[in-house]
């Protein structure tokens, strides 16, 4: 029999782990948010001690006015949030349906395919960069002035290469394998089609997988760098990343620097914090197992 | 008022007919992010577009840290603009790369011009500057008498020795926390530019450049030895900081951290404001002269241009005397030519920072002139700051000496 008083220690001992942990994850954030406040002399003296996780000193907006004047901060907000923003809807359909087709659907090669799609895991985007690049330089696109040649200074060039990946497909057919078989089975007896059963049965149950491919995706398109810097020599196609670059002068100002990082953390944030909620849903909703 | 409405609308559509009928020039440019630098260089932009009808150049700015990539990957795509800036030691890997075409300018316009503004590669001018840099050993007057230390000049500069007397002097003196600030928290393009001349005064080199084929000899011969020698003393016997804090390259010198400190002359003014006394020395002499880093960012035109005339002129225009200066007063770089010197209130003679322009001509040399510096630069760099971290000293120059070779070998020499 465990005393009251024990279970309130354990309680309390396990909440001060879990405040402490807490604060090593947040810290880092608050140190952005508070340098971001600081002029960056006081910001600098500020970094070696506690007073760098404080609003002390001399205080204000300043950093975030002339990160403004320094860069088109919102244009690469909105590129980054419409890049990664279409590349995660558009990657969860053509992943899903991938997904499905390996899992449910009988068809020839599909092991091998399988196999050869789970292989370009082990590719990193760098080895692929330059052939991606000339190709990319040559596409046709038909546009409302006719045929042109070459994507390069687009959105597109940003989104199409990146909405199918063999690390989402993966995670679709491991989740998919998971599924009971019964309710695909059950739904072909009833004479379903198989994008019926795709889009009214599979998909309405895999709210935590498209959660996680979501923010998975989310998080690589958001941070990319090297393929829009390849692919961008125009200003108003730079996703935030590129735009971060802008402040990296010979002399660093290091609060305008901690001011853009705290304005383009917000996005993640907010989609992390939306996604929490869906995830969570999507858990509770899920009770068909068993 | 008819008439009036009447020749306005005349005027109006001649301009516009003016403007329709100028040919486009796409123009990139290092400088998005810094306020100053893109202001200027949309002012020339603009008064060259309204001074003729031919032309009408367009700009692109990216910031520094990502430029180069930028171009590398616009080359691959086939994508480069008319008209280019590119760093002075970078431009022989463009012009080898196919990056580039000669410049034709009138070499009249140029002829005053310091010699590390001049981007020449086999022969041909490249690139042209509007602007040098140039480094001096910042320190105060009160230093130089607290420590009973002669005033080195650009005909007398400290030798060798005399320059580690002046670290002992300020090491014994106990007054500031390492007696020199060699910019160690700068990596990169700092270390070529800032500690090679070092290695050329004690006579070795990164490379040889009476071929371009080999650095043996040159990076690890025996100058290149006493001169690993003496770069790891002033960090094993506490003269200077091996990894140095960025808040310390910024405003140590200003803070009274340092005695002696390294530093380019856009850092110059911060310095004057920090102190009244500070003088800026010409770089010691350990041994064949004194010697300085020279070649900033200059202009070319790309080989790809389809209007390399137009783009020619645009860099023509822009040597003019008043575009030097105001680059000159934003930026606080050194004005190419004389005259655009006597025009800067810090440049002229006998301003406050006049010395730098005598430095860059006489003390300036150019990086190796080479396609392969760019992976030499790297290469060398990396040697010092493991030297520096207490490497080896005649292991790591032979190391680095077989890195470059190795690379030369691999692109069959560089067009040599």
């Amino acid at each position: 029999m465990i005393s009251a008083d024990t279970q309130g220690l354990r309680l309390a001992t396990r909440y001060a782990v879990l405040v402490l942990i807490a604060l090593i994850f947040v810290f880092p954030l608050v140190f952005m948010v508070m340098s971001s406040l600081k002029p960056d002399q006081q910001l600098l003296q500020d970094s070696g001690s506690l007073r760098a996780f404080l609003p002390v000193g001399d205080i204000s907006l300043d950093n975030y006015a002339a990160a403004f004047q320094r860069a088109p901060v919102w244009t690469f907000v909105f590129n980054s949030v419409l890049i990664t923003g279409v590349t995660v809807v558009l990657s969860l359909v053509v992943c899903s349906a991938a997904g499905f087709a390996f899992v449910f659907v009988r068809w020839k090669g599909r092991e091998t395919l399988l196999a050869i799609l789970l292989a370009t895991l082990i590719l990193p985007f760098e080895t692929i960069a330059i052939p991606l690049l000339l190709m990319a330089a040559n596409l046709p696109w038909l546009g409302l002035d006719g045929i042109s040649w070459g994507w390069m200074n687009s959105y597109r060039i940003q989104i199409v290469p990146f909405i199918a990946d063999g690390l989402t497909v993966f995670l679709f057919v491991q989740y998919f394998k998971d599924l009971p078989g019964e309710l695909i089975e059950a739904a072909r007896v009833e004479g379903a089609s198989w994008a019926q059963i795709y889009r009214k049965v599979v998909m309405p149950l895999s709210g935590p997988i498209l959660a996680t491919a979501a923010i998975l995706k989310f998080l690589v398109m958001y941070n990319q760098y090297l393929w829009p810097l390849m692919v961008t020599q125009e200003e108003g196609y730079r996703p935030v990343m590129v735009g971060l670059q802008y402040f990296f002068q010979l002399n660093v100002a290091w609060g305008e620097v901690m001011a853009y990082l705290s304005l383009i953390t917000v996005p993640v944030l907010a989609f992390y914090l939306y996604l929490q909620k869906s995830f969570i849903a999507s858990i509770a909703s899920t009770g068909v197992k068993g | 008022m008819k008439v009036f409405k009447l020749a306005a609308s005349a005027a109006i559509l001649a301009w516009a007919s003016a403007a329709q009928a100028q040919t486009p020039l796409t123009m990139w440019y290092h400088g998005a992010g810094n306020e100053v630098e893109s202001k200027i260089i949309t002012q020339i932009i603009t008064d060259f577009n309204a001074s003729q009808s031919d032309w009408k150049v367009e700009l692109q700015s990216f910031p520094q840290a990502a430029y180069n990539d930028s171009v590398v990957a616009g080359a691959l795509a086939g994508n480069l603009p008319d008209i280019l800036d590119v760093d002075g030691p970078n431009m022989p890997n463009w012009a080898w790369a196919g990056y580039l075409q000669p410049l034709q300018i009138d070499d009249s316009r140029i002829a005053t011009f310091l010699p590390g503004t001049k981007g020449m590669w086999n022969g041909q001018l490249y690139s042209i500057g509007l602007w040098d840099a140039a480094v001096a050993l910042v320190t105060r007057q009160s230093t130089l008498d607290e420590l009973g230390l002669r005033a080195p000049t650009l005909d007398q500069p400290w030798t060798g020795d005399e320059f580690m007397a002046a670290l002992d002097a300020a090491k014994a003196a106990g007054k500031w926390d390492y007696p020199l600030d060699l910019g160690m928290a700068w990596t990169g393009e700092w270390y070529p530019y800032a500690f090679s001349p070092f290695l050329q005064s004690f006579g070795g080199d990164i490379i040889d450049r009476s071929t371009y084929q080999t650095a043996e000899g040159a990076l690890n011969g025996d100058a290149a030895l006493a001169f690993g020698d003496w770069w790891q003393g002033l960090f094993q016997n506490g003269y200077a900081q091996a990894t140095q804090d960025p808040a310390d390259r910024d405003g140590g010198f200003a803070a009274g951290k340092y005695a002696f400190s390294w530093n380019g002359n856009w850092a110059a003014l911060g310095a004057l404001s920090a102190f009244d006394d500070t003088v800026f020395l010409p770089a010691p002499d350990f041994g064949t002269g004194a010697k300085i880093g020279a070649a900033s960012w200059q202009f070319g035109v790309s080989a790809s241009s389809k209007h390399p005339e137009g783009a020619a002129a645009f860099i023509e225009f822009a040597l003019q005397d008043k575009y030097l200066a105001d680059f000159s007063n934003g930026i606080g770089l050194i004005p190419a030519s004389p005259t655009a010197a006597e025009m800067v209130d810090t440049y002229k003679a006998g301003g406050p920072l006049s010395v730098f322009v005598a430095y860059s001509a006489s003390q300036g040399l150019v990086r190796p002139v080479t396609p392969g510096y760019v992976v030499q630069a790297k290469v060398f760099e990396k040697a010092l700051a493991d030297i520096a971290n207490g490497a080896d000293v005649a292991a790591t120059l032979d190391a680095a000496v077989d890195e470059i070779n190795a690379d030369i070998g691999k692109n069959n020499g560089y067009g040599h």
